[in-house]
């Protein structure tokens, strides 16, 4: 039997740098394969690669054992192969039917469509509204839709970019069981991560690259994430110190009663949320998507401000009705869960995109851009975290998405806050680079910065912070300290189950966690 | 591909401008070069060239400004309009006519009126979330019909016969030619002074760069704190300085008084030419240049050949239209699509 796809030395080069170096692979009909690697190792590329994104500059494809050449996205789409990217493709203004009917290439009739995503979506236990507008949706419900999409297409292979970061552990199996079943249909799957203990629990095969070169192919339910981790990292993995908090006497930020409406009717009303973060310490707020995280870091950040001015105090300051810039005077700094268009302008260059939050360390004199400083400012944050760009020239857009976030935290970081505030820090960071962003997350908190972590990955939260609060439904829980909680208890909190007598009542924000 | 897109545009406006030479019986080569060449043969024809170009560059730098943060002025027009009726009244009705504060004076109320005209936008957009570009082009007809009542009744020259027209302007209030021969004044400099404010403001000043974001990404201006109201108030208000100031030196320097036609269309076409020299400073000077000389060019043929003077604004059309199509076809693909080959893939999904 042939395989259901195969590459054979396939190289790719851009200006400055080789994505993929005599790259081999092949996959049965059936296998759920991982390719493993690092930022920049060249997945990303390898993907395209093999949907027709882009061209391989040498080297052959198969799918069925007929060679592929010169493709594009819609002739992969044709020979069954499907795609869901780590940025999504999605239209915001319009809603999850209208984007899915977008991307077919048949005629559609609007109201059939919407009741087959429902009824896919349900039978692979990710349920989502069609109705709904994309630009209402979390991050996680819009990888509904992504993942969704492809389905409909009912695929031979299908390839998922970390499709898990912004998933709960429980959607997470949730996911898996799902991509079981298709496998068991037939479906080949290449499953692109770098989180090993997920690999290992899905994948049947896996290759490993690191600088764009093939390191090794694994069984990874045979391999300890030892091995794996070697392989993708190259040399040692770093180890985190998290040493005991020194919590200051005076929180540095206040949120007292906070209450707010939702904009529109899918939004989440937040209830009362009242909590303290001190200097020093790193407080964690766990929850599932779309429970009301986007709407409170708004309100924190600034880019949504409230009227009573008292209900955000930020170093003793009453601060809910400042704008974003006002409160960075503050010392707040911010790491938004949106790299392109919230933390950086897509076609601007890194050092442009520096000037963004920088601009009273020195990058703007006397209302002038000072380049230089600019330049020098971003290429100080490319070389301290390690980003893999050409320069400090090139665009947000050319990036990975984990180099960019690294670029995102790492200006932040530079900022010196006394209040950080960080939504998804790791999300799509390989692990060399999460270990990193989280090891200078506790070593600033440690030099005295209060720091406030959105996550829906537990480990990391249960890794680096030193209190959890939990989000349901726009509640917040009262703070849990990290020593003496449990993943069982911070889940449950999550569910809302035993938090309040109303919950799951709107029943919009928890969709995930169904059983 | 930015640079290319213009120049694959005029190249392609002088093909069709060639086919429609021809289908109107005109040999095309001989036509090109009666339209591009030969209103530059004389030392006249240059000075015309600068003077038609100089408006068309000051306006579109105001413009590009507010076109970078997405802020849509289309009504240059009527802010061009107001800047002349105002600094024409300026030099009617002041006091004493020879006065040298008449030129700096009709300069300052030229720049208020315009951008007067462009803050009710303003300020319809920021506190009311308007959309400005209805708002700008409705306000363009208030002002041409507000500049023909002047002209008509309570401005109309007594001694004017029954034209409408006002009163020539007293010296002291216009701008002397370089050289009697030859319509171009001094008031080019002040185009010359804006381009470099325009460049200095867009590529090296903080604002600037604020605006560019509110342009490129909202939501990373909100993220950063950048006001969205700034923008859309520095973004319109320049504009309407830029075309105010274009009106007044238009009164100032060739018309020498008002009628009710004082404008070939400049505050229009100046958005061609911001959108010719892609928001670029430098670039508009290059895009007022070839616009300009499509006026000079429309005039000349119209004269010597007989050819329609509706020439100029079609090859204005044609040429924005190419350069949208040409940027449209860089940035996007076509892709085709088949019809029902999923459909089969649906229903087994």
């Amino acid at each position: 039997m042939h395989p259901r796809l195969e590459l054979r030395n396939i190289c790719k080069r851009y200006p400055g740098v080789v994505a993929n170096d005599d790259v081999s692979l092949s996959i049965q009909p059936g296998e759920i394969h991982a390719v493993l690697g690092e930022n920049g190792a060249g997945k990303s590329t390898l993907m395209k690669i093999i949907y027709g994104a882009a061209q391989a500059d040498s080297g052959e494809i198969f799918c069925d054992g007929n060679p592929i050449a010169a493709h594009n996205p819609a002739t992969s789409r044709a020979l069954g192969i499907e795609m869901v990217y780590q940025h999504f493709a999605l239209f915001e203004s319009v809603s999850v039917v209208e984007n899915i009917a977008l991307s077919a290439s048949s005629a559609f009739h609007l109201p059939s469509l919407a009741d087959k995503i429902r009824e896919l979506s349900l039978r692979y236990g990710m349920p989502i509204d069609p109705h709904r507008q994309v630009h209402d949706l979390s991050v996680g419900e819009r990888q509904r839709v992504e993942i969704v999409r492809c389905l409909l297409q009912a695929p031979k292979l299908l390839i998922l970019d970390e499709p898990t970061s912004v998933l709960t552990p429980q959607a997470v199996v949730k996911l898996f069981e799902t991509l079981r079943q298709l496998a068991a249909e037939g479906c080949s799957i290449v499953y692109i991560s770098h989180k090993l203990d997920e690999v290992q629990e899905l994948c049947d095969t896996a290759t490993v690259l690191r600088n764009g070169k093939v390191t090794g192919t694994a069984r990874p339910k045979e391999t300890t994430s030892l091995e794996l981790a070697r392989m993708m990292v190259g040399s040692k993995l770093p180890e985190m110190h998290v040493s005991p908090p020194t919590p200051s006497e005076k929180p540095v930020l206040e949120v007292n009663n906070l209450s707010v409406k939702a904009r529109d009717h899918f939004g989440v009303n937040l209830k009362d949320v009242s909590f303290n973060v001190h200097g020093g310490e790193i407080v964690g707020l766990a929850g599932v998507s779309g429970n009301g995280q986007a709407e409170l870091i708004a309100l924190l950040s600034g880019e949504r401000t409230h009227h009573n001015n008292d209900a955000i105090r930020i170093c003793g300051t009453a601060a809910a009705r400042l704008r974003a810039d006002e409160r960075r005077k503050l010392g707040l700094a911010f790491v938004p869960e949106e790299r392109l268009g919230r933390g950086a302008v897509p076609s601007h260059t890194l050092w442009e995109n520096a000037v963004l939050t920088a601009h009273r360390f020195g990058t703007v004199r006397k209302g002038l851009v000072d380049r230089r400083r600019a330049s020098a400012f971003a290429a100080g944050i490319i070389d301290r975290f390690k980003v893999k760009a050409n320069g400090a020239g090139s665009t947000a857009q050319s990036l990975s998405g984990g180099n960019l976030q690294k670029f995102i935290v790492g200006r932040e970081i530079a900022l010196e806050p006394k209040l950080l505030l960080v939504s998804q820090p790791t999300w799509g960071v390989d692990v060399g680079a999460s270990a990193f962003i989280r090891q200078t997350i506790v070593d600033l908190s440690r030099a005295g910065a209060a720091v406030l972590v959105v996550s829906e990955e537990l480990d990391e939260l249960f890794e680096i912070c030193d209190r959890l609060l939990v989000i349901c439904q726009g509640r917040v829980s009262p703070p849990l300290v990290r020593k003496t909680t449990d993943r069982e208890e911070v889940g449950l909190l999550m569910t809302g189950r035993t938090m309040s007598t109303d919950q799951m009542a709107s029943g919009s924000g928890d969709v995930a966690l169904q059983n | 591909m930015r640079v290319a897109a213009p120049v694959l545009a005029s190249v392609l406006t002088l093909v069709v401008g060639s086919i429609l030479f021809a289908s109107l019986g005109h040999d095309p080569l001989p036509t090109l070069y009666a339209f591009f060449v030969e209103p530059l043969n004389s030392l006249n024809g240059l000075s015309e060239w600068l003077l038609k170009a100089s408006p068309l560059i000051l306006i579109a730098c105001g413009l590009a400004i507010g076109f970078r943060a997405n802020v849509w002025n289309i009504g240059a027009e009527g802010q061009f309009t107001m800047g002349a009726i105002a600094a024409s009244g300026v030099g009617l009705f002041w006091p004493n006519p020879d006065s040298v504060l008449l030129l700096p004076l009709m300069f300052v109320a030229g720049m208020g009126a315009g951008m007067a005209w462009a803050a009710i936008p303003a300020f319809l957009r920021a506190r009311m979330n308007t959309n400005e570009i209805l708002v700008t082009l409705m306000m363009t007809y208030i002002a041409t019909l507000f500049l023909s009542y002047l002209v008509h009744g309570p401005w109309r020259d007594p001694a004017g016969f029954n034209y409408p027209q006002t009163a020539l302007l007293p010296t002291a209030a216009l701008f002397e030619s370089f050289d009697p021969a030859y319509r171009l004044n001094p008031s080019i400099f002040i185009t010359v002074v804006a381009v470099l404010v325009m460049w200095l403001f867009t590529d090296r000043s903080f604002l600037g760069y604020k605006m560019s974001v509110s342009g490129a990404a909202p939501l990373a201006a909100r993220y950063a704190g950048f006001r969205e109201s700034a923008a859309v108030w520095i973004g319109l208000l320049a504009g309407g300085a830029a075309a105010g100031i274009a009106g007044m030196a238009e009164a100032a320097g060739p018309l020498g008084q008002l009628s009710p036609q004082i404008s070939p269309g400049y505050g229009f076409a100046a958005i061609i030419v911001a959108f010719i020299g892609r928001l670029n400073a430098f670039g508009i000077v290059l895009g007022g240049l070839l616009m300009s000389l499509l006026f000079l060019g429309g005039e000349g043929v119209q004269m010597t050949l007989g050819l329609p003077s509706a020439l100029t604004r079609i090859f204005q059309g044609i040429l924005l239209f190419f350069l949208l199509a040409a940027d449209f076809f860089i940035f996007y693909r076509v892709r085709r699509v088949r019809p029902a080959r999923d459909t089969h893939a649906l229903e087994t999904a």
